[in-house]
């Protein structure tokens, strides 16, 4: 290769004023995803001050174990992202391949524990609906913690498959060579993106494992 | 940027404070005690988290404005919301001493 390209769209001065509109752009974005999960989070402190009892109770459900290792798999995973954005900036190739290739498979253990999860929920008839059996005191109450808990968690997921996704196709693209020192913006800006969603696994973590355990 | 030093620093503590908040949730600290640390520690790795990883700390100051917005946001959302919402049962406990 004669010169390396260094992707500026024509639009742009540099490469500098086009990486800070990404980021800002990506940031606008997760602004919203901040908005989005926020009504959710905020529904849950709502009846979780109606019904604290009930919630507590209803909380001992889940599978403390299983949601500790999902929350460090999470933080592993993040760590794999900050690592590719690094193995980009530093452009060494075949480390910024394995480490996205090592995100993309935390992301799948995660998915995997996420389904036997609720699998063992769907055993138990504690998914809430017409098959619903809930022997503690409150059973209507307690199925609005785990309609929450099904809906908070679901969304979560559903942004990790997208994430998968998103990191899938940038190991096409990192495969193909397109990433090197001088451009790695997709990079970075996906690695925003995986961390925002495992910022808000941050928080459901302890809203929905933790917090009748002691009682 | 950060090296890699650095994000395994940020790694270990993130883990260290996942291992610490399970701990502390089978010891009961009464009243709410046990949802303060709890929310306490999931605020702290939320920080580390934005700060080191998703390097806002190494952001412009308009990035870093953008982001602030948006937990300002979150906040008026929870903080008027809840302001209804927990001050509801006044009214009748005004009425209840007056009558």
């Amino acid at each position: 290769m004669a010169e390396v390209p260094r992707a500026v769209a024509h639009h742009f001065d540099d490469f500098a004023q086009q990486h800070e509109a990404s980021t800002l752009g990506m940031w606008a974005f997760l602004v919203t995803e901040i908005m989005f999960f926020g009504g959710m989070f905020l529904g849950y402190l709502i009846y979780r001050g109606s019904y604290p009892g009930a919630f507590a109770e209803a909380s001992n459900h889940m599978d403390i174990i299983l949601g500790t290792i999902n929350t460090a798999v999470l933080i592993a995973s993040s760590l794999t992202v900050v690592l590719s954005v690094h193995a980009a900036h530093e452009d060494k190739q075949k480390a910024l391949l394995i480490f996205l290739a090592l995100t993309v498979f935390l992301g799948l253990v995660f998915l995997g524990i996420k389904f036997t999860e609720y699998a063992h929920k769907f055993d138990e008839q504690l998914f809430p609906g017409m098959n619903f059996r809930y022997d503690g005191e409150n059973p209507r109450h307690a199925a609005i913690f785990f309609s929450f808990y099904f809906a908070m968690t679901g969304l979560h997921a559903l942004h990790m498959v997208i994430g998968i996704g998103i990191f899938l196709v940038l190991m096409v693209s990192a495969w193909r060579g397109r990433y090197s020192k001088h451009y790695f913006t997709p990079v970075e800006m996906s690695g925003l993106y995986w961390h925002f969603v495992d910022v808000v696994w941050i928080f459901l973590f302890p809203l929905f494992y933790l917090l009748g355990r002691h009682s | 940027m950060i090296s890699i030093k650095g994000y395994l620093a940020v790694f270990v503590a993130l883990l260290a404070l996942t291992a610490l908040t399970t701990g502390v949730a089978f010891i009961d600290l009464g009243g709410i005690g046990n949802v303060a640390v709890a929310l306490t520690i999931a605020v702290i790795k939320a920080v580390l988290v934005t700060l080191y990883f998703m390097h806002l700390r190494y952001s412009s100051r308009l990035t870093m404005v953008f982001a602030a917005a948006g937990i300002f946001w979150l906040g008026i959302m929870i903080a008027l919301t809840l302001s209804d919402y927990l001050s509801r049962d006044w009214v009748s406990r005004v009425e209840a001493v007056v009558n």
